[in-house]
């Protein structure tokens, strides 16, 4: 975005442990993301990709090991103090208080830095957010929500965006849509690391995916490479 | 029509404005209870002692330094809320991942403690406190006589009681706010630093309290276990207005003291546990209260 290049990759994460109670979750976990990049954490249900982006925000109970935007290490900044380092996360859950309307919602996240998009721009990209501003955000459909939980970080003027499998339950219209504002998001210079089970989506949208086992990074494809290795993928996806 | 009901209006009214009077400050103290629970997770037990403590700060206030009444009402919430985030900073805060009844015990104990400085201090027996100048006398309404100051009290703190619905209902602060009381791990992951709001929101929550005892001061005489008698039956009406329901809290509050002062009129025998009774059919009928929502 406003910053230009960068030298070396937006976000490294290197030997990244992550532990829930006394379960070790994630093991050594180790890629990169370069600016304006939209990768994938491909992997099975509990291969650790949603821990992944959760301990790169701090929201785990203990991790260890190096996670740096831009070079700079933020493994032992509280969640807080990372998110305003430019970091975005739109959670599996999606996350939707249903205390908030659909605005408030909306506004919610703070702006962390310049160069985010107006209510006005998220609302011309979302325009059934529009339409429901005032509704309680118990209200929206599934689809609704996790539109809402895309739009409301991208006023922030976070650059990296962390999403959590967006297209989960939805009906295979929306999931068109969100491949659409995905690829959308990226012309206008974010960076996206995307968790995701339906790796035949992640292939319309990624530049390069990472396969999670086992709480480890254990292989990584660029997108052009994906047909060549089809049977390896579906062996580690068990699909 | 009071003929037929057997009672002379100025009975009627006269409770009325007692019990809007005792509602006003069950609204405003269930209020202050109903913001910490849904922030903190806790049940503050302490709330009493903290109401009281407004009431002394303002006696003190008065007495050794000769703030009046209108500076105390400013002044005693924000010493004593201060005091409130000094306990959140040294106590509650290691809390809030562990169940309700830790809260409750800690700030009980607190209450003991405090309660029992100030006894040890000033006797169970009450500072008279006067009420300031511009509020003495009243008017005569033709059926009843209305103390001025009793009006101050029932308009300013439903004054007080909307601004702070309005705040929390309205507001890009009380977003925030209603936000953290979901999902502080998110709201937190967005940026906002909400272990400080939490801390502000206790100190807040107190002031509340503090308030309610500056404006209490006049009325009843200032004594350590002031709020030691007034907190249990606002814990009953925050129970029958639903824990941690704003809105909830400020009706029931002035609705219950209402309720209270016409059986006072009708079956007096009944007037100091009207309040438990509705609580324990609301209890059965609306676990959740009247304006909670379910778990």
């Amino acid at each position: 975005m406003a910053e230009g290049v960068t030298e070396g990759p937006l976000l490294a994460v290197q030997g990244l442990d992550a532990f829930y109670g006394e379960s070790h979750v994630l093991h050594g976990v180790a890629f990169a993301v370069n600016g304006g990049e939209v990768v994938t954490l491909l992997g099975r249900n509990g291969a650790g990709k949603t821990t992944t982006l959760k301990s790169i925000l701090g929201i785990v109970g203990r991790r260890s090991g190096s996670v740096r935007l831009r070079g700079a290490e933020t493994i032992r900044l509280r969640s807080d103090a990372v998110a305003r380092l430019g970091i975005a996360y739109c959670p599996e859950e999606r996350g939707i208080f249903a205390s908030l309307n659909v605005e408030e919602n909306l506004l919610l996240p703070p702006v962390v830095k310049p160069g985010g998009m107006s209510a006005a721009d998220i609302y011309a990209v979302f325009p059934n957010l529009l339409e429901r501003r005032g509704s309680q955000g118990s209200k929206l459909s599934g689809g609704e929500q996790q539109m809402l939980a895309i739009g409301r970080i991208l006023r922030t003027g976070a650059d990296l965006l962390l999403l959590d499998e967006p297209t989960e339950g939805l009906a295979p219209v929306i999931v068109q849509a969100i491949g659409v504002v995905i690829r959308q998001l990226k012309a206008r210079g974010f960076t996206v690391l995307l968790v995701e089970q339906n790796f035949r989506f992640a292939a319309t949208v990624a530049d390069r995916h990472y396969v999670m086992e086992d709480g480890r990074v254990v292989d990584m494809f660029r997108n052009d490479e994906l047909d060549a290795n089809m049977g390896k993928l579906h062996d580690y996806l068990g699909v | 029509m009071f003929e037929l009901l057997g009672v002379p209006p100025q009975a009627l009214f006269g409770q009325l404005l007692l019990g809007l009077i005792n509602g006003a400050f069950y609204a405003m103290l269930s209020l202050g209870l109903a913001v910490i629970f849904g922030m903190l997770n806790v049940i503050n037990f302490a709330h009493g002692a903290q109401y009281m403590m407004g009431a002394f700060t303002a006696w003190m206030l008065l007495n050794f330094l000769g703030v009046n009444y209108w500076a105390a009402l400013i002044l005693a919430p924000l010493l004593v809320g201060l005091f409130g985030i000094l306990l959140e900073r040294l106590f509650l805060r290691h809390l809030y991942h562990l169940d309700h009844l830790y809260g409750l015990l800690l700030t009980f104990g607190l209450a003991l403690i405090i309660e029992g400085v100030f006894r040890k201090f000033y006797g169970s027996s009450g500072q008279p406190y006067s009420i300031p100048e511009e509020l003495t006398g009243g008017h005569n309404l033709g059926f009843m006589f209305l103390p001025n100051y009793r009006a101050w009290v029932v308009a300013f703190s439903l004054v007080v009681c909307l601004a702070v619905w309005y705040l929390i209902e309205r507001t890009k602060l009380g977003s925030y706010l209603r936000a953290a009381t979901e999902n502080p791990t998110l709201v937190q992951a967005f940026g906002i630093n909400v272990p400080r709001m939490v801390m502000l929101t206790y100190g807040f929550g107190v002031g509340l309290a503090a308030l309610a005892g500056v404006m209490a001061a006049p009325i009843y005489q200032v004594s350590p276990l002031m709020g030691a008698n007034l907190i249990i039956v606002v814990f009953a009406v925050v129970v029958i207005g639903g824990m941690g329901s704003i809105l909830g809290s400020i009706v029931t509050g002035f609705g219950l003291g209402v309720v209270e002062g016409f059986t006072k009129v009708f079956y007096p025998e009944a007037s100091n546990t009207v309040i438990f009774v509705i609580m324990a059919i609301v209890l059965v009928l609306r676990p959740a209260g009247l304006f909670g929502r379910a778990q």
